[in-house]
């Protein structure tokens, strides 16, 4: 049971460890540290500030820009008063805060900088209700004279004022808080309609920071890297809820351009990314290995062999051989631990990883040069903690285990849903959302799709309304198997069909580069990507890569009947322009299907090959046409593996 | 607006300069206030880096005369334009490539150290404190131009908006009174060229520098200049606010040249 609020974590850490180093930023080259006690003091005043301006109990306070020390602190000053932080995306267009700043009545909004001031002031009119706004960096702002808008060096130095004249206003304002207060307001950026907020309590959050926390044996030692905007949820836990919490330090990098150099200075030892950053690391690695001389890139090569076959073993507890465990330790010296340090992960204890799937070899990269990488699974309307994996147990294709305090079931159409005492209070003025997602016995609908392995491991499959069913019955999960498929370094993107079908087809987009590569080592000529793309060689390859998945399918039950039995290259790149892709680069499905309807027949009429003619826009605008006689292959597939559970 | 434009601080006189029979500057006279922004415009080869460099004391005028801050010259070099608090960035960038973004900046605040040499390079007594406190405003300039990313990186291998920056840095180490911008915005993209605006408009704003630009770009000059002089040919073809500039019809001949 949570029996504390926000500001009261806060201050117990004051009192008990006033001198420790809560807060780092790094200004003007050198990192500045702030004490426990030095934030509990910043806090009372902003939080005198606030009263003063007129702030009160249950009202929001919208908080805009990247990690700062003073926008942490504001946080907690509107919380010591009882109102509710509302952190919002700051590289969102103004337009795009006008609908929360309305829905939420919100009067009072602490920013960062010029770039949100001028935000702040262009929606003025459209949200008259806005009426003080503050500001962190004061650069640029000397000659603004709004109605309103102020520094926070005023907002303190009147929250001195207030604080001298009532004494005790502020503490009173602490101790009157419940736990079941509401703490704090994420907005989840919908895809349909407006954005939806999501209320928590002090109890939803620390509830789950605290479990989080035991699960990975934090401790008030971590160091934290705050560098993922603040108003994402995942970041508010890592960085302000579990900071609280552990009472670690949290550290605010210099600008968003120097993220890396910072994470490298200070060495994090639990730390989160989205997959995206950790490839992106990876592929700067890799880059610079190119350009590495000939003794360097054998090293590298030689030992990465070895962290490839021992590390992952090594990481989950497994036996290793002695002969692997000396060469694995003199990899160590000569190579993981310098590029441990390089990427700045030489201390990380715990990592994770969410959001999207993972690649296994880029998974596996991570843990077999002993970086602790483990995924999780949660959301926005669960706190984030719902699964995560254990130290021991981490696999790239599951997302852990439920933690303490978590109830999984699986629907009868497969949807995921969750209990557990992290779950939203219910979305903000729309109880109609509220009940779609959260039933009157407490389970929260997930919207994902999947189930729980036979190790009590929750695997995710895809999102639940596309999951659909085979002729034969059984489930079929498109984004599970095309993310399968992308894996693979040769194939771009995947589309696959089979829903309410006697068997699944797949398009596949090769990965021009990667194939183009491929062949040119093979003294393969080709005159672009329609005529490589029909190579009898590189069907042949692709048919390799579909057949592995295949038989990884296989080795599942429940997704054995996804596995793919015909498949083609596509004669043109899946396009955004072309309506093929959306703007984040996800297939439609549905559009693909419909307008290549000629090619989903051929595939399922049984032929061998289909000519076909489509136009294109090109970048410039033009149109033109791509025509080609598409080849179509048989995969082999597998029959089910019988699985002990 | 606080900022004030304030007295003439800068006032130049007939200025004539020829390289041998060529005249590159034929009489030419304005003046710049105090904290204003002040741009000197013209097509290729109109004499714009002459007067520049002649400001400068990079080259010696034959005639006129330059004042500033009242004292009047004929004859000055460019350490003592420096030590004047004139400083410059260049056309062509004269960084050290191979120096670190820090050093190159660093560099700028030559003038202001005391010790010598010697003391230096022994990094003993005054040298190492004077060092850290030099450190400190190359380092608010590095936070102001948003390059702590490169901090250490060799200028060479930047990108050439970034090396520009590093350069306005370095002039900016001299805490100038005046800063002189050789065309700022010259090979520089849409995006860079607005990075670029603002930061000179934020220098302006913030540390009052007066700043005399010359440009080729004559959108980027009427967005942020106070007043514009234009030169065609050697010669002061037009003098005024952006809008009086822009009215004006010797001007619009020269760059839109004339209907035969």
């Amino acid at each position: 049971m949570v029996t504390t609020t926000f500001p009261r974590l806060m201050l117990e850490h004051a009192a008990r460890r006033p001198a420790a180093p809560a807060l780092r930023e790094k200004e003007y080259g050198i990192w500045q540290t702030l004490s426990w006690s030095a934030v509990a003091a910043l806090v009372h005043e902003i939080a005198g500030g606030l009263a003063a301006a007129g702030l009160q109990r249950g009202q929001h306070l919208v908080v805009i820009g990247e990690n700062r020390p003073r926008l942490y602190a504001s946080m907690l000053a509107a919380q010591s008063l009882g109102a509710i932080p509302v952190p919002l995306y700051q590289d969102a267009a103004a337009g795009e805060f006008v609908f929360p700043i309305t829905n939420a009545e919100v009067a009072f909004a602490v920013v960062e900088d010029q770039e949100q001031v001028d935000k702040m002031l262009e929606l003025r009119e459209q949200c008259p209700g806005l009426r003080r706004i503050w500001f962190d960096d004061p650069r640029g702002l000397r000659n603004y004279s709004e109605p309103g808008l102020d520094s926070l060096d005023a907002l303190q130095t009147s929250g001195r004022q207030f604080n001298a004249d009532q004494p005790a206003y502020v503490d009173a304002e602490v101790a009157l808080a419940q736990t079941s207060d509401v703490a704090a307001m994420f907005f989840t950026s919908g895809t349909t309609g407006h954005p939806k907020g999501v209320v928590h309590t002090h109890a939803s959050l620390i509830d789950r920071a605290q479990a989080g926390a035991r699960f990975d044996h934090l401790t008030e030692h971590e160091e934290v890297l705050a560098y993922l905007p603040l108003a994402w949820i995942g970041q508010n836990i890592f960085s302000y809820a579990q900071w609280l919490v552990c009472g670690y330090v949290v550290n605010c990098p210099e600008s968003p351009a120097t993220v890396q150099i910072d994470l490298c200075e200070v060495g994090p030892t639990y730390y989160f990314a989205p997959p995206r950053i950790f490839e992106a690391l990876l592929t700067s690695v890799m880059i610079r290995m190119e350009d590495a001389s000939r003794i360097k890139r054998w090293l590298f090569e030689r030992f990465m062999a070895v962290a490839t076959r021992v590390g992952p073993a090594l990481m989950d507890g497994k036996p290793v051989g002695a002969m692997d465990r000396l060469l694995y330790a003199l990899g160590g010296l000569v190579v993981y631990g310098p590029l441990r340090n390089t990427l700045g992960l030489s201390r990380v204890r715990v990592a994770y990883t969410a959001g999207e799937a993972i690649g296994p070899d880029l998974f596996s990269f991570y843990r077999s040069i002993g970086v602790n990488l483990k995924q999780l699974y949660g959301s926005t309307e669960t706190a984030v903690f719902v699964c995560l994996q254990p130290d021991h147990e981490a696999r790239s294709d599951t997302v852990g285990v439920p933690i303490e305090g978590v109830e999984i079931k699986v629907a009868d159409n497969g949807e995921i849903l969750v209990r557990s005492s992290g779950l939203l209070r219910g979305y903000y003025k729309d109880p109609a959302a509220t009940a779609e997602v959260l039933t009157p016995e407490g389970w929260y609908h997930t919207g994902d799709a999947g189930f729980l392995d036979a190790a009590g491991h929750l695997k995710i499959i895809d999102r639940a309304k596309d999951v659909g069913r085979t002729a034969a019955g059984a489930m079929f999960a498109p984004k599970y198997v095309e993310n399968k498929l992308k894996f693979f370094p040769h194939i771009k993107e995947a589309v696959a069909f089979g829903d309410g079908r006697d068997q699944v087809c797949a398009f596949i987009n090769i990965d021009i580069e990667a194939v183009g590569n491929w062949a040119e080592r093979r003294n393969l000529p080709y005159a672009g990507y329609t005529d490589l793309a029909q190579k009898p060689e590189v069907y042949e390859l692709i048919r390799e890569c579909i057949a592995r998945v295949n038989a990884d399918l296989a080795a599942d039950e429940r997704l054995a009947g996804s596995q793919i039995s015909r498949f083609l290259i596509l004669h043109k790149e899946l396009d955004a322009d072309d309506g093929e892709l959306t703007r984040t680069r996800k297939v439609r499905r549905g559009f693909i299907g419909e307008r290549y309807q000629v090619l989903v027949d051929a595939l399922y009429g049984g032929k061998n090959s289909q000519y076909i003619e489509t136009a294109v826009k090109f970048e410039d605008g033009r149109t033109g046409m791509v025509a080609a006689d598409l080849r179509i292959m048989d995969v082999k597939t597998f029959p089910v593996l019988r699985s002990a559970a | 607006m606080s900022r004030k434009v304030g007295d003439v601080i800068l006032d130049v006189q007939s200025i004539s300069l020829a390289f041998g029979g060529v005249k590159a500057l034929t009489d030419i006279s304005f003046n710049v206030r105090e904290h204003e922004v002040r741009a000197i415009i013209g097509p290729n080869g109109a004499g714009k880096s002459s007067m520049l460099n002649c400001i400068n004391g990079v080259y010696q005028p034959q005639r006129g005369s330059i004042t500033f801050r009242g004292q009047t010259f004929k004859h000055m070099n460019s350490r003592q334009v420096a030590e004047m608090g004139v400083a410059r960035t260049f056309q062509n960038l004269a960084l050290f490539k191979g120096m670190s973004v820090l050093d190159n900046i660093m560099t700028g605040r030559n003038l202001k150290m005391k010790s010598n040499l010697l003391m230096q390079a022994l990094r003993i007594g005054p040298a190492q404190r004077e060092e850290i406190a030099q450190r400190e405003v190359v380092e608010r300039i590095i936070d102001f131009l948003e390059i702590q990313a490169y901090r250490k990186t060799p200028v060479g291998r930047l990108p050439y908006g970034l090396q520009k920056r590093v350069d306005l840095g370095r002039a900016l180490a001299m805490e100038p009174q005046v800063l002189l911008l050789d065309e700022p915005m010259a090979g520089m993209n849409v995006e860079e060229k607005q990075d670029m605006s603002r930061f000179i408009l934020d220098i302006n704003d913030e540390y009052g520098t007066t700043i005399v630009l010359i440009e080729h770009d004559m959108s980027v000059v009427m967005d942020i200049s106070d007043r514009v002089v234009v030169l065609d040919y050697g010669k002061k073809i037009g003098d005024g606010t952006p809008s009086e500039v822009r009215a004006n019809d010797d001007v619009i001949k020269a760059y839109l040249g004339v209907a035969h």
